[in-house]
């Protein structure tokens, strides 16, 4: 297919696209990512289509992907024809049918309304009614645009996430898609490299390379054929930007790699991604065939002398394997195990051909930073840090999402304007996952950059934000990370290997009140050790969560070992569970769920817990909150330290 | 809860013994090449259910691989299992969020209840306990996964009556 017969494509798109976002016929929209379906979008869509089917409504569904506020999953939007489409959140199918019937009946339900999409937010491409036109009750329902958790976002990457149908090239193509890929071939690949070197673009993988000098050392590497990886392989704990990027705007992932593949000269590409992905590996695969069909991959693509092809491979869990080499080696079929640079994969790489492995978010920026220009997107973030980062803001937070901000941003913005907050007291914030760091309250105002996050002990990393409250026990937070990389250590060097067990056998010896306070020069030291001798990143910044926990939290380490407390009453071994008599109603409820009999007592009678007995499951704890009469008589508190 | 009920593997409905041979659509997916030989094993497990001595054998035999370079990456990669699955496979997040919002209770929940440790199957043969790295659902940490079915903002007192057969959660 050329690139004229692309063009007609193009006003097909627009027709559906516009049907779409203002067609004359009831459009219901149920967000369908991962975490939209596991907080029960699915069961939401099927009660919708039910009651559609049933009562023979004249009302479309659609399933998109995922906005972002996970923390309003399942979301359901509807459009009515000339009203602007409205979101509402944290619904089942039974408040999914009643509201879509109230709107249908001309009421507008506020219960659960989260907002409306506006002409000025773009996300509907200006086909909804401006808010002059809008019924009065209507133009009241604040924009989603304002809404809290995205109003400070600034969306690129994810412009199409949520908004899309993710199935649907139409969607993409209407919306400007593949236009960017289309200039691309018609100019020079030179120029393409220039443009991305002025937009300051850098690998969103986490270690921030500047992705054109990556790309200009594969082009000048031979003649020869060249490959092209797209590293999809997120195995960060806590991390799943990337998941909801190809879940939500697949072909953004497709024409970026079409892009730097035009740029790099390379004729194949490879899109290794975590098996674990299901739903991203189904969605990326009907991309690529629909892509297939448009002419966009395979031979001559658009009729062009370009040629192109895509192959997914499912990677095989296996954490180290994000590790360029590594990577390499599992889809030569080996074990994924790194080896030694140079020669740099982009020199020699995959079956010994220059190699470029781009993460899936540098890709999905290519295609805006082609159409809108390098100063557009230079234009976002800060000096050295240009552009946008998405960030999967998870944990002890209020609002928790995928989310999307402009370098610079300060921690403490996307911590309390966009996530609300911490849940309870603010402790820490980790970034980086098991390759990043712990960062204390005397941080929040730092601006997000590469930079400055690697200068405070921690690293960017690929996008975890995980928040940490006064429930959170930093010394178990570091051991638990030291755990992960142990066990996901492949084992080719000796520091890596054996350093993080020892690590994680101090830590242990902390956590458990068994330490003494040469321990932790011991710690420190073997941390140093194994960063400064590790073949790979994965061991290289292992010991990163330990040294800067160390370095902003180590009165907590030293109450471990002298006092044996842990203030946050996480570390099992040094906490008790305890009954406060005067808060206990006897209601029985935690004798009857205490899987070892360590609590008794007479109805109506404050209980007895014995300690000798009690397993810490943690059981009593929880129906005593939740269940129980007289709440909160059962206390987890740390040795020597009483809440009543 | 019905998904919990409807069988996992089909290999495991009938027995451990697969109905229909899977080897022929295999050997027609791939060229025969030794770098396919993930993809390979991933084909046969989920055919199979798991890896055998057998399976790794005959792989072997087809990519033109010694059987201890096949076994060797296979152990490489955590998704590959070597004894019979169970029917059902309950599966804990360990990821940072459910870690810090009490996964590890979770697993221990399940551990204690079951009578099995984690990456191993009850000697009923009817669920598999396995912890995993982070689904990507963080936002309803903490996570436990039957089958298909995810269940998110676990506690304790859920889990237990899910295993009790109480709840239709």
């Amino acid at each position: 297919m050329g690139a004229r017969t692309l063009e007609r494509r193009r006003h097909r798109a627009a027709a559906r696209w516009a049907a779409f976002t203002a067609g004359p016929r009831p459009l219901v929209y149920v967000g369908m990512g991962s975490c939209g379906l596991a907080a029960g979008a699915g069961e939401v869509l099927a009660g919708v289509q039910a009651h559609i089917a049933a009562r023979r409504l004249d009302v479309e569904t659609a399933s998109v992907g995922c906005i972002g506020p996970c923390y309003l999953e399942p979301l359901l939007d509807v459009r009515l024809p000339g009203r602007p489409r409205l979101s509402y959140a944290n619904m089942t199918a039974e408040l999914a049918v009643a509201t879509l019937d109230a709107l249908l009946a001309g009421e507008l339900p506020r219960r659960h309304l989260v907002g409306r999409f506006a002409l000025d937010d773009g996300w509907d491409g200006g086909a909804v009614p401006a808010d002059d036109d809008l019924p009065a009750a209507f133009a009241a329902v604040p924009r989603l645009a304002d809404h809290a958790m995205l109003a400070h976002q600034v969306r690129i990457v994810l412009r199409n996430c949520g908004i899309i149908d993710p199935e649907e090239v139409d969607h993409y193509l209407a919306r400007g898609g593949y236009r960017a890929f289309e200039a691309c071939l018609g100019t020079p690949w030179r120029d393409v490299v220039d443009t991305v070197k002025l937009s300051g673009l850098r690998g969103r993988g986490g270690a921030g390379f500047p992705t054109w000098v990556k790309w200009l050392v594969c082009r000048e590497a031979g003649s020869g054929p060249r490959n092209l990886i797209c590293n999809a392989d997120e195995g960060d704990p806590g991390a799943f930007m990337n998941r909801s990027l190809i879940e939500g705007d697949p072909h953004a992932v497709l024409e970026g790699m079409l892009i730097a593949a035009y740029a790099i000269g390379a004729s194949h590409g490879y899109v290794y991604i975590r098996a674990e992905y299901p739903l991203a590996i189904r969605r990326l695969r009907s991309a690529i065939g629909a892509a297939r069909k448009l002419g966009l991959l395979g031979e001559c693509v658009l009729g062009s002398d370009f040629s192109f092809d895509v192959t997914l491979k499912e990677g095989a869990g296996a954490f180290v394997c994000g590790e360029e080499t590594a990577l390499i080696a599992s889809i030569e079929g080996r074990r994924g195990m790194p080896r030694t640079r140079p020669p740099f994969p982009a020199v020699s790489g995959l079956w010994g051909r220059p190699t470029i492995i781009n993460n899936v978010e540098t890709l999905a920026t290519l295609p805006a930073v082609m159409a809108r220009g390098a100063d557009w997107y230079a234009a976002h973030g800060t000096e050295r840090s240009k552009g946008t980062k998405t960030f999967a803001l998870v944990g002890k937070v209020r609002r928790g999402g995928l989310i999307e901000v402009p370098f610079g941003t300060t921690l403490r913005s996307v911590i309390y304007d966009i996530g609300g907050g911490p849940t309870k007291d603010f402790r820490a914030v980790q970034t980086g996952g098991p390759s990043g760091g712990c960062l204390s309250e005397e941080f929040l105002d730092t601006p997000i950059e590469y930079e400055t996050l690697a200068a405070a002990g921690s690293i960017m990393g690929s996008g975890g934000l995980i928040v940490l409250d006064r429930d959170t026990c930093i010394v178990d937070t570091a051991r638990y990370f030291l755990r992960f990389t142990q066990a996901e250590s492949c084992g080719k060097c000796v520091p890596c290997r054996v350093g993080t067990g020892h690590l994680v056998g101090i830590l242990d010896a902390i956590c458990s009140g068994r330490a003494e306070l040469a321990d932790l020069e011991r710690l420190e030291r073997l941390a140093r050790v194994i960063k400064a001798s590790s073949l790979c990143g994965l061991g290289q910044t292992a010991p990163n969560p330990v040294l800067s926990a160390l370095k902003y939290f180590r009165d907590e380490f030293v109450e471990h070992i002298v006092d044996r407390r842990c203030r946050a009453a996480v570390c099992r071994d040094l906490v008790i569970y305890r009954v406060v008599p005067g808060r206990c109603t006897g209601c029985q409820r935690c004798v009857q769920v205490c899987p070892t009999g360590a609590i008794t007592g007479p109805r109506a009678e404050a209980h007895n817990l014995d300690v000798d007995k009690c397993i810490k499951c943690r059981a009593c704890y929880e129906v005593c909150r939740f269940d129980a009469i007289a709440g909160d008589a059962i206390v987890i508190e740390s040795r020597g330290q009483r809440a009543d | 809860m019905t998904a919990a009920r409807a069988p996992r593997r089909s290999a495991r409905a009938t027995g451990g013994t697969p109905s229909a041979d899977p080897w022929p659509a295999i050997m027609r997916a791939f060229p025969g090449d030794p770098s396919d030989l993930v993809p390979v094993l991933q084909r046969a497990q989920n055919a199979l259910g798991y890896l055998s001595p057998d399976t790794v054998r005959r792989v072997a035999r087809w990519l033109k691989l010694s059987e201890s370079d096949v076994f060797g990456v296979a152990t490489f990669y955590g998704q590959f299992r070597f004894t019979p699955p169970g029917r059902h496979r309950l599966r804990v997040c360990l990821g940072t969020a459910c870690h810090v919002k009490g996964g590890v209770q979770m697993l221990e929940t399940l551990e204690r209840r079951l009578q099995v440790g984690a990456g191993e199957t009850t000697p009923d043969g009817e669920y598999d306990v396995e912890r995993v790295l982070c689904l990507g659902c963080c936002a309803l940490a903490p996570v436990v996964t039957l089958d298909e079915a995810i269940y998110g903002q676990m506690s304790v007192l859920r889990l237990q009556e899910m295993l009790d057969g109480r709840t239709h959660a």
